[in-house]
């Protein structure tokens, strides 16, 4: 029997739960080990050597070393852990969840200094939002033409 | 015989931590943040608690995938700050309260929350920065501190309505310690934040404010409110908020006694990502 899962319809969020959990065990505890100096510099000299050292999907290994930290979330990344990647690459918090939206840096902080983000039209998917899947990227670079 | 005096709440957000350890705090995108706890570094003073059971959660800091407890009590009698891919925060060691947290183990376990004990752990900011927050800068935190570490990182995170009632039975079991003890609770986390995905940056001021209403006149009720609501309303870190409901399920008024006093309540955006609430509650 299927478990209720009310949140799969909130627009641009994936909620880790346990099974995300269970698809992202590996990415994760890979993560975690950049919260040590000597890991860090050794995952710094050759990711992908490093990376090949974990239990991890392709895909995984895949999306860290394209930074897309969205593509990380889908395959089970949980932000906390995937911060770890930010802190060794030198980033704020703030640089790593503006990166999710396709905003630069500059446009996201002047979103969060004039209120942060409406919860209007983001409620649920199917609204008209600026989180909705038919908005992304969010910014200059969704104003291209490149639809 | 020990008691709970008040009640403190207030957002973790690191990037609080990270202004005041870089000397930040004077800015102005920084001044009008800090400026929200001048009553209570001063109140707190006045106060001088014996000991605050202070209510957080681990940002896959102590806790990895490797091990998920939902109510984690730290029962040791220290907690070293921890290095979260920054460097440690130069902050004060943590020192705990042992006796008063076997007590606590062993009356709100006899109550039926099947807590896990941790006797050795790094405490990261989630804790520290709210102790920051009220006390600043010292070179030795001025009392015990007991950690309580909830999960609300992993799904299903604990209900409101079970943060509520565990923040009862930790009201009952602190006061059934024999030592005179002037015992703080204080919930951490939120307020409106999400820190994923497109819809990252997602703030609600109105539904903070709800929530603050709620939290000081119908605690009870409040407490029933599902977690997609936190979702869909405040961000999905926004989750973090029912961990206040353990501090204010710890206060005098939902065991029947006085209504408590509102000695400060404060709203800010932003902080980095995140919707800053603060609220101090004081048991009559």
């Amino acid at each position: 029997m299927a478990l209720e899962k009310p949140y799969k319809d909130v627009p641009g969020t994936i909620i880790f739960d346990a099974e995300q959990s269970r698809k992202g065990y590996w990415l994760n505890q890979f993560c975690m080990s950049l919260m040590k100096a000597e890991n860090r510099a050794r995952f710094k000299a050759d990711e992908r050597a490093y990376l090949d050292e974990w239990a991890m999907s392709e895909e995984q290994k895949q999306a860290v070393l394209a930074r897309d930290l969205n593509w990380c979330m889908r395959t089970g990344g949980n932000i906390y852990f995937l911060a770890k990647i930010g802190a060794t690459d030198g980033k704020s918090f703030q640089q790593m969840a503006g990166s999710m939206t396709g905003m630069t840096e500059e446009e996201y902080r002047d979103m969060m200094i004039a209120g942060g983000r409406s919860a209007e039209g983001n409620r649920y998917l199917g609204e008209d939002g600026d989180a909705q899947p038919q908005h992304q990227p969010q910014g200059k670079a969704g104003q291209k033409g490149n639809k | 015989m020990a008691r709970i005096t008040a009640s403190v709440y207030t957002s973790h957000v690191p990037a609080i931590g990270a202004a005041l350890d870089l000397g930040k705090s004077g800015e102005d995108y920084w001044k009008p943040v800090f400026a929200g706890y001048d009553f209570g570094k001063e109140w707190i003073k006045e106060q001088k608690p014996d000991v605050i059971f202070l209510v957080y959660n681990d940002h896959a800091t102590a806790f990895s995938l490797d091990l998920i407890p939902t109510f984690a009590l730290g029962t040791g009698a220290s907690f070293t700050p921890a290095d979260e891919g920054w460097g440690p925060r130069p902050v004060p060691m943590v020192h705990g309260h042992p006796e008063l947290a076997a007590h606590i183990a062993q009356s709100v376990i006899q109550d039926d929350f099947d807590l896990t004990l941790v006797n050795k752990m790094e405490v990261d900011h989630g804790l520290t920065v709210p102790l920051s927050l009220m006390f600043g800068q010292p070179e030795a935190w001025p009392c015990k501190v007991i950690p309580f570490a909830v999960n609300v990182v992993q799904y299903p995170v604990p209900s409101g309505r079970r943060c509520f009632q565990i923040g009862q039975a930790i009201r009952k079991a602190v006061e059934s310690f024999d030592e005179d003890l002037n015992v703080q609770i204080w919930g951490t986390g939120g307020m409106s934040h999400q820190l994923q995905g497109p819809r990252a940056g997602l703030i609600n001021r109105e539904w903070d404010n709800r929530f603050l209403d709620r939290l000081i006149a119908d605690p009870a009720d409040l407490s029933t409110m599902p977690h997609i609501d936190y979702v869909r309303e405040a961000g999905s870190e926004g989750i973090e908020l029912v961990m206040w409901l353990i501090a204010r399920g710890a206060m005098a008024d939902v065991a029947g006694g006085a209504q408590p006093t509102v000695k400060q309540r404060f709203y800010h955006v932003p902080a980095s990502n995140t919707a800053v609430g603060h609220l101090i509650l004081e048991n009559n």
